[in-house]
């Protein structure tokens, strides 16, 4: 009697090996394929710098799938929904920019001072059309099938998609070139015999700063609380005094602002652009978010990289790799999605 | 509206269902026959290339619509399924010399070459092997997670053909696909009866024929299998999946067969489409097909065969005819081509539908108590509920 009613402490479970393992099993794949790499490059050339300027190159694109995958994280982190049309919005994002930069009349030739207030005017409206952009898409085709079977909303999320790249269609019919602004191609400085140019300082010079104002704004601020507190549970939220509907739509204004960014660097990375670049972008930013942890900020930046780091050594080692380079992340996508949904670092998602 | 249904509802109701079949399928024969003359030699062709797509809308209806496992990779079968009809009808391996059941004129020709008639069977089990392979790593997965799965499949499969043009990953230097340009040209359909013996590219009503012969197959195979234990088990699973599972139903099982049938008959349309187009090109693998056939069946009702029909018949020729015709209109109005935005009109029709008709145009019942169920106590629920789909385990 006085036993039964006693609730039993349970014993914390005997971390065994094999679960240290299993949890941390995407860090030590990627740590091996690193360790192959470096085996390999050391017995071709006797030194690591390819797999170096893969780490280089990866980190630099890496930043523009972490920003994309922001906006997915955020969004499904607070309806659990996979906006598929996050990867257009971006696309217009790029869009706007090499509009915007053909309207200030930007070219390789201007000024420092007027290029860089140029640049940041550009970036700053590309970030709130893509942001007002997300908003409407959520106003369209989400809010309205809130209460629905979620693969309702998947379906009009790809809808939404191709109405937005048949816009971009009939925007830019044919693939267009950016001004080459920041003379991307330019040696800046050589870190241990890696050549770093001026687009890769550029992309992370730009995202860095927006990571950390993101990552303030959600965790520090009211209307990140509100956020937290709505993805955790909407109907307390609503109890609490959180506007519910306000709290999505600034989340998908978030995401938005994030495309926008990533549009720009985009477009001064690739200096091409095309209607049909978001939805490549969108999938590829989708895995990352989806190897972070989706709903996991930190992870989405992280998994970003990761990718990015992926595709350049694809790239650049395989034969046709910039064909392969989307294949072998899709890959890796059904890899993670089916054996490990929760992502590098292992907290439970809704959906695992 | 509800009127009419129920007036509709009751004429039908009078004369059985296998006479409505007839009566339809002569239908078809007499425009086979006379199609052409009636009509414009565009639509016959048209009407060919849309029984190819009836059947694949007819297949993605058993995923989709009848198990409820939403596939967005539709299009990976139907490249599976046109390679094959490309490989083993064409020139494209010229080192090999196997011929059967081929025409005199087709028997000279260097690599594989076997029957038509034999071909589709051969795609069809193929693509059935494929979809089980490809739908076995999804089983674990519910909901959005599951179609991102299968939309990463549709947009690897092409890739990979695509890129085999010396080799697949790398191993061996067979040329599978010659890159983008594809194999061309395929075999036509041979047998030894009078009309399908001597089969050329300007007299298409042997093809018509075929295709309406494979559409009857499919046809069948679908009702015998709605109605079947298995058809009962996938709409089980598709309502809810622990409840089904609680009651007996092997999840695996129901699933992969879902998956293997519907693929199969996905593969078994490619190939008809791949050996009338005369030519198995990647570029007509795209994601936006798998779209196209989804909104085939959405706007013709999920699950309900008549209108998955219904709805393929109307996408199709609305793409071909429709858009088309109202070019000149936009051209004069506002100067613009209509026809290159078919996708986003694809696209409208999508969102729409899902916002204000979620069941389709003709509605299967059961389907239709679904896609409202929770709508009318809303406020009560909320976003993050448990709905239909998202049982979670």
């Amino acid at each position: 009697m006085e036993a039964a009613s006693i609730p039993q402490t349970p014993t914390p479970p005997q971390r065994k090996l094999g679960d240290v393992l299993r949890d941390n099993s995407l860090w030590l794949i990627f740590g091996l394929v690193l360790v192959l790499l470096a085996i390999i490059d050391l017995k071709e050339q006797d030194n690591i710098l390819p797999l170096a300027n893969n780490i280089k190159d990866g980190l630099s694109v890496g930043t523009i799938w972490a920003l994309i995958a922001l906006g997915y994280t955020l969004v499904y982190g607070i309806i659990e929904l996979i906006n598929f049309a996050h990867g257009e919005v971006f696309m217009i994002g790029s869009f706007i920019t090499v509009s915007l930069f053909v309207t200030f009349g930007l070219t390789e030739d201007t000024a420092l001072f007027g290029l860089i207030i140029g640049m940041f005017a550009a970036l700053v409206i590309a970030m709130l059309g893509s942001g007002v952009l997300n908003v409407m898409i959520e106003r369209v085709a989400y809010r309205p099938l809130r209460g629905a079977p979620k693969l309702a909303s998947l379906i009009t999320a790809i809808g939404m998609s191709f109405i937005l790249q048949n816009v971009g269609l009939l925007w830019r019919p044919t693939p267009d070139s950016a001004p080459d602004l920041i003379k991307s191609q330019v040696e800046l400085f050589t870190l241990f015999g890696v050549d770093v140019v001026r687009s890769d300082v550029f992309a992370v010079a730009v995202t860095i700063p927006l990571l950390f104002a993101l990552l303030y704004f959600v965790g520090q601020t009211k209307y990140g609380k509100a956020m937290r507190a709505t993805a955790q549970d909407p109907d307390a939220a609503r109890l609490m005094g959180i506007d519910v509907n306000k709290t999505i739509s600034l989340t998908f204004l978030l995401g938005g602002l994030m495309a926008g960014a990533a549009g720009l660097i985009y477009a001064l990375y690739n200096l091409t652009i095309q209607f049909n670049q978001g939805f490549t972008a969108g999938l590829i930013a989708f895995t990352a978010a989806v190897m972070g942890g989706i709903g996991n900020l930190k992870g989405a930046v992280v998994g970003g990289l990761l990718i990015g780091f992926v595709q350049q050594t694809v790239e650049s080692r395989v034969d046709n790799g910039s064909a392969w380079a989307p294949a072998v992340v899709f890959a890796i996508l059904v890899l993670v999605m089916v054996f490990r949904p929760q992502g590098l670092f292992g907290e439970e998602t809704r959906e695992g | 509206m509800s009127a009419i249904r129920n007036t509709f509802g009751r004429v039908s109701g009078l004369v059985p269902f296998w006479v409505w079949c007839l009566v339809w399928l002569l239908a078809a024969i007499a425009f086979g026959f006379i199609g052409d003359e009636v009509f414009s030699d565009e639509l016959y062709d048209a009407s060919i290339t849309t029984l190819g797509y009836v059947m694949m809308a007819l297949g993605l209806n058993i995923v989709v619509g009848f198990a409820g496992l939403l596939d967005l990779g539709y299009v990976a079968f139907y490249a599976i399924g046109a390679f094959m009809g490309g490989w083993l009808m064409s020139a494209q391996f010229s080192d090999r010399d196997i011929h059967f059941l081929v025409s005199d004129v087709t028997e000279k020709l260097p690599g594989i070459h076997l029957n038509f008639f034999l071909v589709i069977f051969l795609a069809a089990a193929v693509t059935a092997f494929w979809g089980a392979v490809l739908g076995a790593p999804t089983l674990r997965l519910r909901g959005d997670y599951l179609a991102i799965v299968t939309l990463a499949f549709g947009e690897i499969v092409p890739r990979v053909f695509e890129l085999s043009e010396s080799g697949l990953f790398g191993i061996g230097s067979t040329n599978w696909s010659n890159g983008r340009q594809g194999i061309t040209p395929v075999d036509k359909p041979f047998a030894p009866i009078p009309g399908l013996d001597e089969i050329t590219r300007l007299d298409i009503t042997p093809y018509f024929f075929i295709a309406l012969f494979m559409v009857v197959l499919v046809l069948f195979l679908n009702f015998r299998l709605r109605d079947s234990r298995l058809g009962r088990a996938w709409i089980a699973v598709r309502e809810d999946e622990v409840a089904a599972a609680a009651m007996g139903v092997n999840l695996v099982r129901v699933k992969l067969w879902a998956y293997a049938i519907g693929a199969a008959i996905g593969g078994f349309a490619g190939a008809f489409l791949g050996v009338y187009r005369n030519t198995v090109n990647v570029d007509q693998f795209e994601f936006g097909f798998s779209v196209f056939i989804l909104a085939m069946i959405i706007i013709g009702g999920m699950g309900n065969i008549g209108g998955v029909i219904a709805g393929a018949i109307t996408l199709s020729l609305f793409e071909r005819f429709a858009l088309p015709e109202l070019n000149p209109l936009t051209q004069s109005l506002i100067d613009f081509d209509i026809t290159a935005i078919s996708f986003g009109i694809f696209g409208f029709f999508l969102l729409a539908m899902m916002i204000l008709r979620p069941e389709g145009f003709i509605p299967n019942r059961r389907r239709k108590m679904e896609l409202h169920e929770g709508e009318d106590d809303e406020t009560a629920t909320g976003p993050g509920d448990e709905s239909l789909y998202a049982v979670r385990g």
